[in-house]
């Protein structure tokens, strides 16, 4: 690799502070440093280090996505020729998921790291890693079908508006692929939800969707229910989609055959990736167990409760319906916007699950309602902490009285 | 019946010093297991030719040279002393001539270095025995004989204020810090000492002087036998030893409270002050490291020159030598001096070869307290670690880390950050006085973000002082 290593060399005078190309400093030094660990050695304080960097810890979430990327790949395919009412195999699936979603994940790089580095440049800093990982995060909960620049457009106001108006990556406060999924939710509305979008049958000619085929979510579904009461005959139809031969049965949903945005559908893909997460300490234990309980906890007093169908669906199944699983366990994990301290962490977690589940049931207008639960939450994140770290300052306080 | 008799009295006997003394569990923390261990052999070293004192060696403190170079001292005279409280006097441990007197930017001075007699001729102090003698003697003599310096004052961790009434005293006699010097080979022979050295920090306090021991492992009888103290025993891994965590655990210490620390090899000088009438700055240092050719304990006066040694035992040209150990230490030239309190010498490879895509490498050879490299599979590895960054500085985004090997009740992030905006009551707030820069040092080994943690919490220590100390 000495080669490699040469050509930087070679071309690290001519973007140096007083080189004639120094405006591509940023982007010379984040390639550089991508495929070289610099050779810094500590120069004061401790003389040893932990191998561990931000790259580095960047990159182990991007490890966990890759099965739910995968999966989704996957099911992308698998949806559109079932919707054509076509044959198709597991290769064919496949392939088309990926012909589809990886221009979304380069457009998002592209525009994303694109921001970043000018904003590198503007401010003098080195490009944060943080964007690697919310590059990848933002195409898995988008619509199969929704326009690439769009993508582009929802990236570029997230990693202004959710990161860099902040001061960058460390200091924002709202999760910057949620801000990307909000923007896109508000401002394209007809591209986000309804029944059209989470299966590609747009595009080519004479593609011609299979007779009674419809294309709405699972939770698309269920909010049809709302203000019907329960045993109305016509949500029969809906609640026979949720049992164990329904469409949406737990089975399904668990293994992710069903129709949601790309990487959200699969819980067993997802919860690989959390395995590996809170193995390698990268990933918040607590935020993702929180979370998930609370969200049973909200699960079940809507079924003690329930005035619809919707809110008699099993605590357990809502999990595996929608973006849940998925925020619980890339979204609300976010270090920089969750919660920062440990006990924090639990009533962060346990809150976003709580919120989830009721903004999803008693919001028919937001059936995702996990994405502005996680939104919120991260908004009251700093407050949470405040009253964590007051407690601790009262402890000390109270130590001088004694 | 006689079975039974007998293993209750062996139960006593072994779980004797728990039943004793309390013995306090340190969780959070870590132990650096790293290649080249001391033997437990100690040799003594030819006096080197030239000695320094150095004024870094003391947070904070503006000095006043009092020799001028050329200036023919013995073994106690000042060399200079604390400008804003000249009382404090940091006197030369060898007799010889002041060679030189060297400055960095802005005039700052380095270190004063001594050229050293052959024979090293002590002023004579006059022994006593402290037990016997008033506070305020105690205090004179200290100041007078130059072994005042050798405690440390908290909060800062500055030179004491010898005005100040400390609320307790902490010695801590647990080396926990990776390859630091045995305890145990530092007592032997010194027990005499050790004890007048105790007794004399127990007149200075109304309070408690406190003697924490490895609950790990078997101190000397010197050390569990000791009067006039109390013995605590900690367990658990590092920074048990250190004297931050060990007040957090015993009596933590409030804003306007001042407590005195001082570690083992310390206080045996002091002892030895008091004894002998003789300033005697001679410790056991542990060389030792990955590229040192056969690591031992030696025993050396402080601020002496070490190329003898690093020249016997340092083969390779480029390995990073530090006064001091591997969390805390100062990194020294081949022709460095041992610094004033260092009870260790760690000779490291450099590590300054950049590393082609380090950050996705399995890693079955790379230190990490987290998971991500493959080398957890292997936890009782001893490693050989070189001195590289492994990253560069990043603002905080990881959460919950260094809280792993930092064990106080203290939000670790949230000071820092006060510390960075200068908040000064945020600060105190959050517990600021209770720690110094050493506290933080395994937090700064095993942070992702690659932040220089001491140095903040030095610069915020600095900082707080001037405003409100």
């Amino acid at each position: 690799m000495k080669f490699v290593q040469n050509i930087f060399e070679k071309l690290h005078p001519l973007v140096e502070k007083d080189g004639k190309r120094n405006v591509f400093y940023p982007l010379y030094d984040s390639i550089h440093t991508l495929m070289f660990v610099p050779g810094h050695s500590t120069h004061n304080g401790a003389h040893v280090r932990d191998a561990i960097d931000m790259k580095r810890t960047m990159m182990m979430v991007i490890f966990a996505l890759v099965p739910a990327m995968l999966f989704g790949m996957w099911n992308a395919g698998y949806w559109h020729y079932y919707a054509l009412g076509e044959a198709s195999t597991l290769m064919d699936n496949f392939l088309f998921g990926l012909i589809k979603i990886l221009p979304m994940i380069v457009v998002t790089y592209v525009a994303g790291l694109g921001v970043e580095i000018v904003f590198a440049w503007l401010r003098n800093h080195p490009v944060n890693e943080g964007f690697l990982v919310s590059g990848l995060l933002i195409p898995l909960i988008m619509p199969i079908d929704i326009p690439l620049w769009m993508v582009a457009v929802s990236t570029i106001f997230a990693v202004i508006i959710g990161k860099e108006v902040f001061g960058g990556t460390g200091m924002n406060i709202l999760n910057p692929a949620l801000t990307a999924r909000a923007f896109a939710f508000f401002a394209y509305p007809q591209w986000m939800s309804g029944d059209k979008i989470w299966i590609n049958t747009a595009g080519d000619a004479g593609q011609t969707v299979v007779d009674g085929y419809s294309g709405a979510t699972a939770l698309g579904h269920l909010a049809t229910t709302v203000g019907k009461g329960i045993g109305a005959p016509e949500t029969q139809n809906v609640v026979s989609m949720f049992t164990a031969d329904g469409a949406y049965s737990m089975y399904n949903s668990f293994m992710g055959f069903i129709p949601g945005s790309i990487g959200e559908t699969s819980s067993l893909a997802i919860l690989l990736g959390a395995a590996f997460l809170i193995y390698t300490g990268v990933g918040s234990w607590r935020i993702m167990l929180s979370m998930i309980l609370g969200g049973l906890f909200m699960g079940y007093i809507f079924n003690a409760f329930a005035v619809n169908e919707f809110m008699r669906i099993n605590p357990v199944h809502h999990l595996f319906l929608g973006g849940f699983m998925f925020g619980a366990i890339f979204m609300a994990t976010d270090p920089v916007s969750a919660s920062q301290t440990q006990t924090g962490k639990w009533i962060y977690g346990f809150l976003a699950g709580v919120f989830g589940i009721m903004i999803r049931v008693f919001n028919p207008a937001y059936p995702e309602g996990i994405m502005l639960a996680i939104l919120f939450m991260n908004v009251l994140a700093p407050l949470i902490d405040h009253y964590v770290v007051e407690s601790n300052i009262k402890r000390r306080l109270k130590r001088v009285k004694a | 019946m006689v079975i039974s008799n007998f293993a209750r009295a062996l139960k006593k006997r072994l779980f004797l010093k728990n039943e004793m003394a309390q013995t306090k569990k340190i969780k959070r923390g870590y132990d650096l297991k790293l290649v080249g261990k001391a033997a437990s052999s100690i040799e003594s070293v030819q006096n080197p030719k030239t000695f320094a004192l150095s004024p870094t060696d003391f947070a904070n403190l503006t000095p006043k040279v009092v020799v001028k170079e050329g200036a023919e001292i013995k073994a106690g005279d000042a060399v200079f002393v604390d400008k804003d409280r000249p009382e404090i006097r940091f006197c030369s441990p060898v007799s010889g001539a002041v060679a030189e007197i060297r400055r960095g930017e802005k005039r700052k001075i380095l270190d004063v270095i001594i050229l050293a007699d052959k024979e090293t001729r002590f002023i004579d102090f006059g022994r006593s025995n402290p037990a016997s003698l008033q506070r305020e003697v105690v205090i004179d003599k200290m100041l007078e004989g130059g072994v005042w310096p050798l405690m440390v004052e908290r909060p800062f961790g500055v030179v004491p204020n010898p005005k100040h009434q400390p609320k307790n005293i902490f010695v801590t006699g647990i080396n926990s810090a990776p390859l630091a010097a045995d305890v145990n080979l530092t007592v032997a022979g010194e027990e005499a000492n050790l004890q007048t050295g105790l007794d004399a920090l127990a007149k200075l306090t109304d309070g408690k002087v406190y003697l924490s021991l490895d609950g790990d492992n078997k101190p000397a009888a010197a050390l569990t036998g000791a009067k006039n103290v109390e013995v605590v025993y900690f367990s658990g891994p590092h920074p048990k030893g250190n004297v931050g965590v060990q007040m957090h655990e015993l009596a933590p210490l409030n804003k306007g409270e001042q407590a005195f620390t001082a570690t083992l090899s310390d206080v045996i000088i002091i002892g030895r002050f008091f004894n002998t009438g003789k300033l005697d700055m001679t410790r056991v240092v542990a060389a030792a490291g990955s590229e040192m050719s056969s690591p031992k304990h030696y025993k050396i006066v402080a601020g002496a020159n070490l190329e003898g040694v690093i020249a016997e035992q340092v083969k390779s040209a480029k390995a990073r030598v530090i006064s001091g150990n591997v969390l805390t230490g100062k990194r020294i030239e081949k022709n460095g001096y041992l610094g004033f309190f260092s009870t260790e010498i760690t000779a490291l490879p450099e590590g300054d070869q950049p590393e082609f895509l380090g950050w996705i490498l399995p890693g079955l050879e790379k230190f990490s307290l987290s998971r991500t490299f493959f080398s957890w599979l292997a936890p009782n590895r001893q490693y050989k670690l070189d001195t590289a960054m492994h990253g560069e500085e990043r603002a905080f985004v990881m959460t919950g880390v260094l809280e792993r090997v930092f064990p106080f009740d203290i939000y670790p992030v949230e000071l820092i950050k006060s510390i960075l905006i200068q908040d000064i009551e945020k600060m105190e707030q959050l517990g600021i006085y209770e720690v110094i820069e050493e506290d933080f040092a395994l937090c700064e080994v095993i942070d992702p973000s690659k932040m220089p943690l001491q140095e903040i919490v030095r610069e915020g220590l600095d900082f707080l002082r001037q405003e409100v100390g």
